[in-house]
């Protein structure tokens, strides 16, 4: 009981602080940050989904913000006002055209769209390594928002996807970042998480022993996608109107920034990265908008918040490579050692430092 | 034959943007297995240098109005401040990390200069008279050519002749290519790192600068992301000549340039707009077919 406690006390601990985060502005009647607080619980989903891939096979990805793209088109397509679809988006099949499904089937289409790209894509190029393999993700990345924003008869182009239910809110959203960190936790625990994680550590070793690293990293993309694309769902559903643009460089570094802030060797990481960008880039929000000091008011320029994000991304990187939770999890109860997620601060600082035999 | 010849000089005009570009992105991957992709954004502060900071809709010319000359040394000079600021603020500190992560610290480099263009600048994009007299049309036989699109390629040609000079005849560029071939051998050698690095930090920062000056006197418009597209496809052509080697950043920027013409011209009009979606899908194609490119550099063989 005690192993199991301590074994499994992580993503327990960080569903309960988003959990109370969410009950205090429900009680409070914080309704001001609400759009904050959701905004902020998907992208705890969708850092999540990033991490599963990169902090446990090393690889950096830069285009898992295009299965959100994907995610969040499903969804949109499923649940937009079929009057809509009949006019603007003449492309889609007729049963998507005329229809309006509920918001679990969206969700589905959310899921499974981007996991099945992610599985013809990964399959194709996963088998590069090191910078190559963060090229082709970026490349990736550009296609499917080139593809998105010129297939006018089934995205509507540059215009906007209108007309799609909001049944999202605190509740929802932090249900959904919940599972995500059930999921990814659960990976991390499996032996498939953990043969990863060796291909990770020593790329030739792993090999030697029998992983076949190659369907362990496509595993791991393919719930990677998943999540994201989760996540890409619940925000088309949260804000009821798509532009292809949203889904691009700027989140993707964002979300990148996210993971690396709170540290991509562990799973509290990816959470604490994603609270800690929202709060710091809030504050310097609300300091765009002006606080009084004494009599006269105090103002930041306008993009002190993006500007904050840059800065704060380039500090950690240069200060504290393994981000803020240095590759440990959040724990309460001491397990026995071999039971924990072995060497999470190792695992952050190599995919952060210098790899000289990758590139000789 | 007369539309395929003009599709060719157009071809040959972007390509010569495309080239000179991932040079600059080239140059410092060499070195420092940095792929900068804020190199973009050194070519939109050339372009805002020109003007006087404000958020007027059309843009008022400050040093854009000196003569050419002082233009070119003002803009150069600025530029390459500002790219070695880039190294020495954020780079620097970053020597000994993981290719993968100083792509994440140039992200950032970007990020904050995008914003910083933003706040002073502001969002709107801004029309400016730049040396607009350069658009005049010439008349070669049956072909009418724009007057800058001959300077593009007289440019291009000059500025690679001179940096071809410079690494194989000066100490400083031949101490820059044994850098490129095996950084910490030449360190070992007595080549300065930092100088090296500077220095090609420097010659990108030049290389940016010459881009910016002859895009905006093309295009006419400023935007705070104008640089971001043009390091896109200078980071194609870079992939696809084959990283670390600078003949293949040329030749890469070069066909790019000739790929994306061609589509333009050629491709059915419903396929047209995809055409940024089929030059990276070639990325990728030439990632798994070809990683080390079409001219491939020894140095980046990965090795075990």
């Amino acid at each position: 009981m005690h192993v199991f406690v301590a074994r499994h006390q992580t993503p327990v601990l960080l569903i309960v602080l988003l959990g109370a985060a969410v009950a205090i502005s429900e009680v409070g009647g914080l309704d001001a940050l609400q759009v904050t607080l959701v905004e902020m619980l998907i992208r705890v989903l969708v850092v999540v989904g990033l991490y599963v891939f990169i902090g446990n096979s090393g690889v950096i990805s830069f285009g898992q913000v295009g299965f959100m793209c994907i995610g969040a088109y499903a969804a949109g397509w499923a649940t937009a006002e079929p009057s809509f679809k009949q006019v603007m988006l003449q492309g889609l099949p007729e049963l998507l055209q005329e229809n309006q499904f509920s918001f679990p089937l969206a969700m589905a289409g959310a899921i499974l769209l981007p996991a099945i790209v992610a599985l013809l894509f990964g399959f194709a190029i996963l088998r590069l390594n090191g910078i190559a393999a963060s090229i082709a993700t970026f490349a990736f990345l550009i296609i499917v928002n080139s593809i998105y924003s010129n297939w006018d008869s089934v995205t509507a182009g540059v215009s906007s996807l209108i007309g799609i239910p909001t049944p999202v809110g605190p509740w929802v959203a932090l249900a959904f970042a919940a599972g995500g960190i059930l999921v990814a936790h659960l990976f991390q625990m499996s032996r498939y998480g953990l043969l990863l994680r060796a291909t990770r550590e020593d790329g030739v070793a792993a090999k030697a022993s029998g992983v076949h690293s190659v369907r362990m990293r496509l595993l791991a993309f393919v719930l990677s996608a998943a999540l994201v694309g989760a996540g890409g769902g619940l925000y088309a559903q949260f804000l009821g109107i798509l532009t292809v643009d949203t889904f691009y460089l700027s989140l993707s570094f964002i979300t990148i920034a996210m993971l690396v802030v709170g540290g991509m060797g562990s799973l509290t990481g990816a959470v604490a990265g994603v609270i800690a960008v929202t709060v710091i880039v809030q504050l310097l929000r609300f300091g765009e908008r002006g606080f009084p000091v004494g009599s006269a008011l105090f103002k930041l320029p306008v993009g002190s918040g993006e500007l904050g994000l840059g800065l704060l991304l380039a500090l950690i990187l240069i200060f504290r490579p393994n981000g803020l939770s240095g590759g440990k999890e959040l724990a309460l109860i001491r397990g026995p050692r071999e039971m924990m997620p072995e060497g999470g601060a190792v695992a952050g600082a190599r995919a952060l430092q210098d790899d000289s035999n990758a590139v000789a | 034959m007369i539309g395929f010849l003009q599709h060719l000089i157009d071809a040959l005009a972007l390509g010569s943007i495309y080239a000179l570009t991932a040079l600059g992105i080239g140059l410092l991957f060499g070195i420092l297995r940095l792929i900068n992709f804020a190199h973009g954004d050194l070519i939109t502060v050339g372009a805002y240098a020109l003007i006087v900071p404000a958020a007027d809709v059309t843009a008022r010319l400050m040093i854009g109005s000196w003569t050419p000359a002082a233009v070119v040394v003002a803009i150069s000079m600025i530029v390459v401040v500002a790219a070695l600021l880039t190294d020495a603020a954020v780079f620097r500190p970053l020597r000994t990390a993981s290719p993968p992560t100083l792509m994440i610290a140039s992200f950032a480099v970007s990020y904050i200069i995008q914003n910083g263009i933003l706040m002073f600048y502001g969002a709107r994009p801004k029309a400016v008279d730049f040396w607009s007299g350069a658009n005049v049309q010439i008349t070669i036989g049956a072909l009418r050519v724009p007057l800058l699109q001959l300077i593009t390629l007289a440019v291009t040609l000059v500025l690679m002749a001179a940096l071809t000079v410079f690494l194989r005849r000066t100490p400083q560029g031949v101490q820059m290519r044994a850098a490129a071939e095996d950084f910490r051998m030449a360190q070992y050698l007595g080549v300065r790192g930092n100088v090296v690095i500077g220095l090609a930090f420097a010659i990108s920062g030049v290389l940016a600068a010459a881009v910016s000056m002859l895009y905006i006197t093309q295009s006419g418009s400023l935007t705070f992301q104008m640089g971001v597209p043009l390091a896109l496809f200078a980071f194609v052509a870079v992939v696809i000549g084959g990283m670390g080697s600078l003949a293949g950043a040329v030749a890469g920027g070069f066909l790019l340039g000739f790929i994306v013409t061609m589509l333009q011209a050629y491709l059915p009009p419903d396929l047209r707009a995809f055409r940024d979606a089929f030059a990276f899908a070639f990325v990728i194609l030439v990632l798994l077919v070809r990683p080390s490119g079409l001219l491939p550099s020894r140095t980046t063989v990965e090795r075990v």
